[in-house]
């Protein structure tokens, strides 16, 4: 693959990147490593950046939005140029007070309410998938590139107005963004915003039923939103609705194919399903988003200085030892799971509820027509580098499925 | 068993809707709304307690009786 030109890690308390595939793989090994003797490690690279591992570091930062700006959340070797409060993808990248602004506009169309027409819908578009892949009839299937990778996809493509047939346009956005960022040239007319520009100004001559119409009709303060505003929250839409889920469905499938006792559990035992998404989310957290400093401060006694990095990874968070039981066991039916994979503080994934319901109807659907499957080869499953973790290819060998297993 | 809610601190995360919403509903941008004033019935304790122990934001207080302990 194209990793940028950057050396291998020498020590990943004072050298770590998370761009690179050795992180990627074994990530949550790397944190408790770093729990233990480092909590707050330290790299040169991207310009300086640090990484708190700890689950008390990582809230504090997350709230705190004086000393810590949103202005950019995608770690990169340069700073972002599009300035506070409002950064390139309003609400992620803004910061207070503008922020509430921009936020409260999509407040309804994400609420959990709203959200709840969808499951229908993407039931239907599970098992589609899931036709396609038994008819295949190999035995063998990839349970990210052929199942989970589709489904936040369509349905945010959906919501947004974008046509759906884009997928492998948007997948390419996405790696370029935000697994591999600044890592190959691109010409004007072929990035995200030439894309987005296009379809925003369809929708001003076309209005149409979907997001991004709504977006052109938004207001601050009786005036419509800039044509900034309104590309950089598709961007956002776009961006961060996709491959999150996709990694969240896909690591799960990941577990329940090792894991024959919680596969039997989900199916015995429909009460324990919302426990057991919510631990899928603890313990498969795909997110860690990141922040600018933007005053000096010292956090467990590092001297964090202006315009240095700091990630913030919330899956590290959320298997540490000093906020949850057992914080390195699977615990299917945790009863007391304050996990922080959809952030914390103002910034909480305004779409965390459309998230819940693509992984619930994802997994269930899977069990549901295919309740016995493993690994193909653990050797072939692949991560994906940088913020956003989840397998990117995951072979998988049906048993059996709802037709064979009765 | 009392419940405290407060709205300063809830973002909006939707877990006590999900695990009590006999307790919890959400206005129409997500943010919980408590729909129980004063004691909570006793049918109703446990997914109080869980409401509460998954507050991500620690927005959701239990308050026992005091006659209890």
């Amino acid at each position: 693959m194209t990793e940028p030109e950057r050396p291998p890690v020498a020590d990943w308390a004072t050298d770590f990147d998370h761009t690179k595939a050795a992180y990627a793989t074994r990530a949550p090994e790397i944190w408790d490593e770093l729990r233990g003797s480092c909590p707050v490690a330290h790299s040169d690279r991207f310009g300086g950046t640090w990484l708190p591992v700890r689950h008390d570091d990582v809230s504090t930062i997350a709230k705190d939005t004086d000393h810590f700006s949103s202005q950019g959340v995608v770690v990169t070797d340069w700073r972002p140029d599009i300035p506070k409060p409002i950064g390139y993808a309003p609400p992620i990248t803004s910061d207070p007070p503008f922020h509430k602004i921009a936020r409260q506009f999509l407040l309804t169309a994400f609420s959990p309410k709203a959200i709840a027409e969808l499951e229908q819908p993407a039931r239907v578009m599970c098992n589609e998938l899931i036709d396609d892949l038994l008819a295949q009839q190999t035995g063998t299937v990839d349970a990210a590139v052929q199942y989970a990778q589709h489904i936040p996809v369509r349905v945010i493509a959906a919501m947004l107005g974008v046509p759906e047939e884009d997928g492998d346009l948007f997948r390419g956005f996405i790696h370029r963004i935000l697994e591999n960022p600044g890592g190959v040239e691109v010409a004007p007319e072929d990035t995200m915003d030439a894309y987005l520009d296009a379809l925003i100004a369809q929708r001003q001559t076309e209005p149409r039923d979907d997001l991004i119409t709504y977006l052109t009709r938004s207001t601050i303060d009786g005036d419509p939103l800039t044509a900034a505003h309104v590309r950089g929250t598709c961007a956002l839409l776009l961006l961060a609705g996709i491959d999150t889920t996709w990694s969240a469905i896909g690591a799960s499938l990941w577990h329940f194919a090792q894991h024959p006792d919680d596969r039997r559990r989900w199916t015995d035992d429909p009460a324990v399903r919302p426990f057991a998404i919510e631990e899928l989310l603890r313990f498969y957290a795909p997110v860690t988003m990141a922040r600018l400093v933007a005053e000096p401060v010292e956090v467990r006694g590092c001297p964090m200085e202006v315009d240095d990095w700091v990630l913030l990874p919330f899956p590290a968070a959320n298997r540490d030892g000093e906020a949850f039981e057992r914080a390195d066991e699977f615990v299917i039916d945790r009863q007391r799971n304050r996990h922080l994979a959809f952030g914390l503080g103002i910034h909480r994934c305004i779409g965390s509820n459309l998230a819940r319901l693509e992984l619930t109807v994802a997994v269930e659907e899977w069990l549901r027509r295919i309740p016995h499957f493993e690994l193909a080869d653990p050797e072939q499953v692949r991560w994906s580098t940088g913020q956003i973790r989840g397998p990117r290819e995951l072979p998988v060998r049906i048993v059996a499925t709802s037709d064979t297993a009765a | 068993m009392k419940v405290r809610f407060d709205r300063e601190l809830c973002q909006g995360h939707n877990r006590c809707y999900i695990l009590a919403p006999e307790l919890f509903d959400t206005d129409d941008e997500g943010y919980a709304v408590l729909r129980v004033e004063g004691n909570v019935p006793p049918d109703l304790e446990e997914k109080a307690r869980l409401a509460a122990d998954n507050c991500p934001e620690f927005a959701i207080e239990i308050e026992d009786d005091a006659t209890d302990g």
